[in-house]
């Protein structure tokens, strides 16, 4: 019971139409997540990782893609067979989804603290008095200093980190019980990635949510992850334990990605001799 | 965000000013001689001279204007030379008469083109879209003359749904309905290209809305999607609706002359034109300065607004 | 001496070349730009050929057949209040309602590039000031401003195409006046003058054509709003006046007899007019659309 699988993703595929025909952007892709887990899916662009990320949560927007086939188990149920409603129930409250832009992903028009507090009262049944409190709890999770204050301010009074983190105190507001994060610190300065790396291994530790973190970045998969799963061309190439994937890979697409990681490293090491 | 409606004061002074002095400038292009004309062709030179001097035409063009803009600033706008009564005195019942018109133009114009813009763009490139979007294209390049008499046509004289001109029933005045069913026809009239222009113009800020970052971030939140258009889409586009919705009235500021002509508005268009055709200069003048004095203002006010309503003018917390 | 390679303004201009017949093409596969271009040159071409294609003398008219409606025997459109052909005078009306439309287009889209180029390109801080002051004139709605200026100088076809061109010059000084700003800040400007180009040189063959393009784009929708703002000085009384048969004056002649009942003198001219400038417009489009670089790929959206 409690050693089923969080997510459990078989057989997925998901087409695009397009004026060259079709493009399987995920095409048979298999992993799961235990609860609690963090599963890092790595590839280069076009390897149809975010795909897979929208795929789950069923984002994809209907006008040229399709999910073509496969099974997305959560807590034991289909989410390819619910309902739209059943899915908006879903979203921000059960799954939640972190995006790499952090700059745009909030609405500029509303202040931080209003977002906060309409996913909330969506999801929650509480006043709005009940709801800016957790609004702050939230903000003080995902440790923006001032929090009080920012909760009145507009996105763009924000830095690129502190809009990052509210959208991440956004995604959490629920309490979930997966975040997807699709490059979220892609667009960031290196010691704000950092920073928001280790935030989200402690929104792991302390709160338990699993992650599902996409990214091209074998650095962040190694500070983060448990376990990984590396994606070319919408298939999984090689998955498994972090540790074990980094020490001996055996897919020669995974060795010639961290190929490139681990010369960089020497590289530096070398300099800074 | 103070220094920028300050700047923007500043700058609607200067251009007042510049306005003024445009439309004296513009009289003065008037050909011939306006006192020989007055007094007719038997008038002897010193007549001529004499009665010049009498009006101050013989002063330096200078002194003229700001003798004029004076008295325009303490609201005497000269004397009507057809009617023997103050400018000011006929123009200033026709204005409310003319914001009423430009009033319900402006409502069917937003009531009608925003949400049409909405819709098609959320149905981008259905036949709906394509369909609304071809028609407002047609609307956008509508004489308003030929729409106003058309109008009159189809809805007045034909199905007999409305009267055919005045804003009041001449023999009953009734108050407010009756003014009510006399605005419908000119107001709609007037109402076509502007609503033709902001349907294409929300469209484009609707799609563009759409395609915004922050929407996939709601959606990914669980917000249904009539939240998604109808709070957040709808709140990003509003500043360029505002925006466009305010250069719609400066278009029919300056289309008023034909719809008020068309239906016999009592306002400041329809005496601007009967001005224009019996030569009335003081009135003219008093006449093109207020509907241009009206547009810097509608302009001023759609500018603050605009700014007001993005948020993003305000500056870091 | 020159040399192998081919210079950078000799460059440009071959490059130019093969731009506007990309642009060309793209605009020929328009359908509906093309429709437009066929529909104004018609118009053009029955306005010229007046003489030989109309059935009547449009300034004559027989009282005791006035006012018949279209489909009559003989008068394919009808007849006018004072009895006549209205399909003549719609034909001769071309003349006059496309010339007082196209003339002042044109004529203050030249002066327009040569104030808005020289503030632009030379300009500076003078420049600018130029532009501030034709500001004045956007204070204006436009109708009103020719409507303003054409009442002052009085009736006629040529006070009517002076006031129409006074009021365009500032609209399109400031399009040619913010693309030449644009234009002379880019980088093959300076390679010109470093090339050795005059002034003059560079302003006629490196920027002209760069700033031509939206000048051009503009004018043709600008002539869309012209041909009802024209026909719409002469509804007025303030353009060309009775018994010229232009579109405008038989709107306004029609508007008496239409509250009689006899709507087809005034709607019939005013949907001639409402045609053209919907031709004007959607030929704006296509042009614009042709000269994006984008669209002209040919790849669909």
């Amino acid at each position: 019971m409690t050693n089923d699988p969080l997510l459990k993703v078989t057989g997925l595929r998901t087409h695009f139409s397009s004026e060259h025909g079709t493009v399987k952007a995920v095409d048979g892709v298999d992993f799961q997540i235990e609860r609690g887990g963090i599963l890092g899916v790595v590839g280069e662009s076009g390897s149809g990782k975010s795909v897979t990320g929208l795929s789950i949560l069923r984002l994809l927007g209907s006008r040229n893609a399709t999910i073509a086939g496969g099974q997305i188990l959560f807590h034991g149920e289909d989410l390819l067979t619910k309902s739209d409603r059943e899915m908006r129930e879903i979203r921000g409250k059960k799954i939640s989804m972190v995006f790499q832009n952090a700059m745009t992903a909030l609405d500029p028009f509303f202040r931080v603290g209003d977002q906060l507090v309409e996913v909330i009262r969506l999801h929650q049944r509480v006043g709005k008095r009940e709801a800016k409190l957790k609004a702050l709890e939230a903000m003080e999770l995902v440790r923006i200093p001032e929090a009080s204050r920012r909760l009145s301010s507009y996105p763009h009074q924000l830095s690129g980190g502190q809009r990052q983190r509210v959208m991440i105190a956004l995604a959490l507001s629920c309490g979930p019980d997966l975040l997807i994060a699709d490059e979220p610190t892609t667009a960031l300065d290196a010691t704000v990635q950092k920073q928001i790396i280790d935030l989200l291994a402690e929104v792991n530790r302390e709160l338990g949510t699993a992650i599902l973190m996409i990214t091209h970045d074998f650095g962040v998969v190694a500070r983060l992850c448990r376990t990984v799963a590396v994606m070319y061309a919408g298939k999984i190439v090689e998955s498994g334990e972090v540790a074990r994937v980094l020490e001996k890979p055996e897919d020669p697409y995974t060795q010639k990605l961290l190929g490139s990681v681990l010369r960089m490293r020497s590289e530096v090491r070398r300099v800074s001799a | 965000m103070v220094g920028f409606l300050v700047r923007r004061l500043l700058s609607t002074v200067l251009v007042l000013i510049g306005v003024s002095i445009l439309v004296f400038l513009i009289m003065q292009l008037v050909p011939g001689d306006p006192v020989r004309s007055m007094l007719g062709q038997a008038a002897t030179a010193e007549r001529v001279t004499e009665v010049r001097h009498q009006l101050g035409l013989d002063r330096p063009l200078i002194v003229q204007y700001l003798d004029w803009i004076l008295g325009v600033l303490h609201g005497d706008l000269g004397q009507s030379l057809t009617l023997s009564q103050p400018v000011s005195s006929i123009l200033f019942p026709k204005l409310g008469n003319t914001m009423i018109l430009a009033g319900g133009s402006l409502l069917i114009c937003l009531v009608i083109g925003v949400p049409l813009g909405m819709v098609a763009a959320r149905r981008q490139y259905s036949v709906v879209d394509r369909g609304s979007m071809f028609v407002a294209l047609g609307g956008a390049s509508v004489p308003v003359y030929w729409a106003g008499l058309v109008i009159i046509n189809i809805f007045a004289l034909k199905l007999g749904w409305f009267p055919t001109s005045g804003m009041y029933d001449t023999r009953n005045p009734g108050g407010f309905e009756d003014v009510l069913v006399h605005l419908v026809l000119p107001s709609v009239a007037a109402a076509v290209v502007p609503t033709a222009v902001v349907a294409r113009m929300a469209r484009g800020s609707m799609v563009e809305a759409l395609h915004a970052d922050h929407v996939q971030m709601l959606r990914a939140s669980g917000v249904p999607e009539r939240l998604v258009i109808w709070k957040h889409t709808l709140r990003n586009i509003l500043p360029p609706v505002v925006n466009i919705v305010g250069l719609q009235a400066g278009y029919l500021l300056g289309g008023v002359i034909f719809v008020e002509v068309v239906f016999n508005w009592p306002g400041l268009g329809g005496q601007l034109y009967t001005s224009i055709t019996a030569g009335d200069m003081p009135m003219i003048q008093a006449g093109v300065l207020f509907i241009a004095l009206v547009f810097v203002v509608v302009n001023l006010v759609t500018d603050v607004a605009v700014a007001l309503l993005d948020p993003r003018t305000r500056k870091e917390a | 001496m020159t040399t192998a390679t081919l210079t950078q303004p000799a460059a440009t201009a071959w490059r130019r070349r093969s731009q506007f017949r990309l642009a060309t093409r793209a605009l020929a596969r328009d359908k509906v730009a093309v429709g437009a271009l066929v529909v104004l040159t018609l118009v053009v071409l029955v306005a010229i050929f007046a003489p030989l294609i109309s059935p009547y003398d449009p300034l004559v008219g027989d009282p005791t057949i006035r006012l018949l409606p279209p489909g009559t025997p003989g008068h394919l459109l009808g007849l006018d209040g004072q009895g006549r052909d209205i399909l003549s005078r719609l034909i001769w009306g071309g003349r006059y309602s496309l010339s007082v439309a196209i003339v002042p287009v044109l004529c203050a889209g030249v002066v327009a590039l040569v104030l808005g180029m020289v503030a632009g390109y030379f300009g500076g801080r003078w420049g600018e000031l130029v532009m501030r002051v034709l500001d004045v004139v956007f204070a204006f709605p436009i109708v009103l401003f020719a409507i303003a200026i054409a009442a002052v100088l009085g009736p006629g076809l040529v006070n009517s195409m002076l006031a129409i061109g006074i009021t365009l010059v500032p609209y399109m000084a400031r399009v040619v006046y913010t693309a030449t700003v644009q234009e002379s800040g880019k980088d093959y400007v300076e390679a010109a003058r470093a090339a050795g180009l005059t002034e003059v040189e560079i302003l006629g063959k490196q920027l002209l054509p760069n700033v031509l393009s939206p000048l051009v784009v503009y004018a043709t929708t600008l002539a869309g709003l012209v041909i009802v703002l024209a026909a719409g000085l002469s509804f007025l009384g303030v353009g060309i006046t009775p018994p010229a048969p232009d579109w405008g004056v038989m709107t306004s002649d029609g508007r008496q007899v239409l509250l009689e009942g006899y709507a087809h003198v005034a709607t019939i001219p005013g949907l001639m007019i409402f045609i053209v400038a919907i031709a004007f417009n959607l030929l704006g489009d296509g042009i614009r659309d042709a000269l994006d670089p984008h669209k002209q790929t040919g790849s669909r959206n």
